[in-house]
């Protein structure tokens, strides 16, 4: 390691951290966005139940950094002066609540047709069947499908390099310039990446495999 | 908003962005096509070869399965540069485009093969056939067979992901983007314009291969394993 110093670690290191923050950021949107998505994607009601499918479809068709682009330069012609990591959030967002969507809206009819007939049997009104009979029992098989997404908005928040906002992917490329030192800055790059990513993609399999077992 | 719409650099542009429609079209058949024969033979090496290969394999799926790709393309290409070695952008987006979609087939694949039933590759021993012949002509067929749903999704997500190759460099559709809009400050429309055509591409793509997974596999049989 001849070019590398400790300030281009630590430089590598402070884009690290940002690329947590996008992730949580898009994390929780995409939690936010993609309930909703889900719950309106398994109604009854064929308009609405289409209209979220056109959504889902739309953002699933269209690449990642295209998408970030959309929402970057849509916000500056909206006459909005925001931070490179408003829109990379708003298009982490999109992305994340429309697979959370579809995840979810699996999870959601993997529950038995027989639980919802129980509950209008006992009167419950829809709501109620929703949030206290389908929900809990949805949200136990949810669980290792969603931690294993987890690994993808980290791995796709590196995407947002392509509107300049500074993250380990975008820190360790103004390290290799500098240093003109690519295996090295990228390997390290490589190594936080698959810090943050492995251990989630063990607990999905662990939670998937016990799942499985039940 | 009183912001004006302008979409008039289609006019003069139209040729441009066939042009990086055009590249990325090559970019994700070559990828597709070079990913999956790799990926078939490193499912097949991660269930039937030696420990060691096996190991491999194993190790290079999850490397390459939690890293990102613009990480690994961006290793790649400034690394071929750091050693002198000059390939064209193409080249390399090509290169990083395989060996990343290749771990990805190579985990649905494996998949596959571990739900064929162990009577096949008796009865096909019980024939005589040797295990290669076995492996090329009784298992991959089903593995793929049973997975080709996954593997289309796959596909049509690395056709997608040909999007951050601009970020080498590489003159396909999104760097065209880029380029059209440095030149128009038209930032906006011309997305909303790549965006249609990233999802008519890849609309297209899914049709072709699911009409091309129905001529190989025309018997809509129910395959052993499950039910």
């Amino acid at each position: 390691m001849q070019g590398i110093t400790i300030d281009h670690l630590l430089f590598i290191f402070k884009g690290a951290g940002w690329t947590i923050v996008l992730s949580a950021l898009g994390f929780i949107g995409g939690a936010l966005l993609g309930l909703p998505v889900a719950l309106v994607r398994s109604s009854r009601n064929p308009w609405l139940a289409r209209g979220t499918g056109f959504f889902v479809q739309l953002v699933q068709g269209i690449p990642l950094p295209v998408i970030m682009f959309v929402v970057y330069f849509g916000i500056s012609i909206a006459g909005f002066d925001l931070p490179a990591l408003v829109a990379a959030g708003l298009a982490l967002t999109a992305y994340a609540g429309a697979y959370l969507g579809e995840i979810w809206k699996g999870c959601i009819q993997a529950v038995p047709r027989t639980q919802w007939e129980a509950a209008q049997c006992l009167a419950l009104t829809p709501a109620q069947t929703a949030f206290h009979v389908i929900l809990p029992q949805a949200g136990r098989i949810a669980i290792p499908p969603t931690v294993g997404f987890l690994v993808q908005i980290v791995k796709n928040s590196s995407y947002a390099v392509v509107i300049g906002f500074f993250d380990l992917t975008y820190s360790s490329r103004v390290v290799n310039n500098s240093t003109f030192e690519p295996f090295i800055v990228f390997t390290i790059a490589a190594l936080i990446y698959f810090a943050m990513c492995y251990p989630l993609s063990r607990l999905a399999a662990r939670l998937e495999s016990k799942y499985q077992k039940r | 908003m009183d912001y004006q719409f302008d979409f008039s650099f289609l006019a003069t542009s139209w040729g441009d962005i066939l042009a990086g429609v055009w590249l990325t079209i090559r970019m994700s058949v070559l990828s597709i096509a070079l990913g999956f024969a790799a990926g078939a033979a490193f499912a097949v090496t991660r269930v039937y070869g030696r420990p060691w290969a096996r190991r491999t394999v194993a190790w290079y799926v999850d490397l390459i399965r939690n890293t990102p790709l613009v990480i690994q393309a961006f290793w790649l290409f400034f690394g071929l540069a750091a050693l002198h070695i000059r390939v064209p952008a193409l080249t390399a987006a090509v290169f990083a485009l395989v060996i990343n979609v290749a771990a990805y087939t190579t985990e649905i694949i494996r998949a596959g093969i571990e739900s064929i039933p162990k009577g096949q590759l008796e009865a096909a021993e019980c024939l005589g056939l040797k295990r290669w012949r076995v492996i090329w002509h009784v298992i991959l067929p089903q593995a793929v067979e049973k997975m080709y749903p996954s593997l289309i999704s796959q596909f049509v997500l690395m056709m997608l992901a040909t999007s951050i190759m601009s970020q080498i460099s590489a003159e396909e559709l999104t760097a065209i983007g880029y380029r059209i809009q440095s030149e128009t400050f038209r930032g906006f429309e011309i997305y909303i314009v790549i965006a249609v055509v990233y999802l008519v591409l890849s609309w297209l793509l899914r049709l072709i291969m699911e009409q091309g997974a129905r001529l190989a596999f025309p018997r809509r049989r129910r395959l052993s394993g499950q039910e």
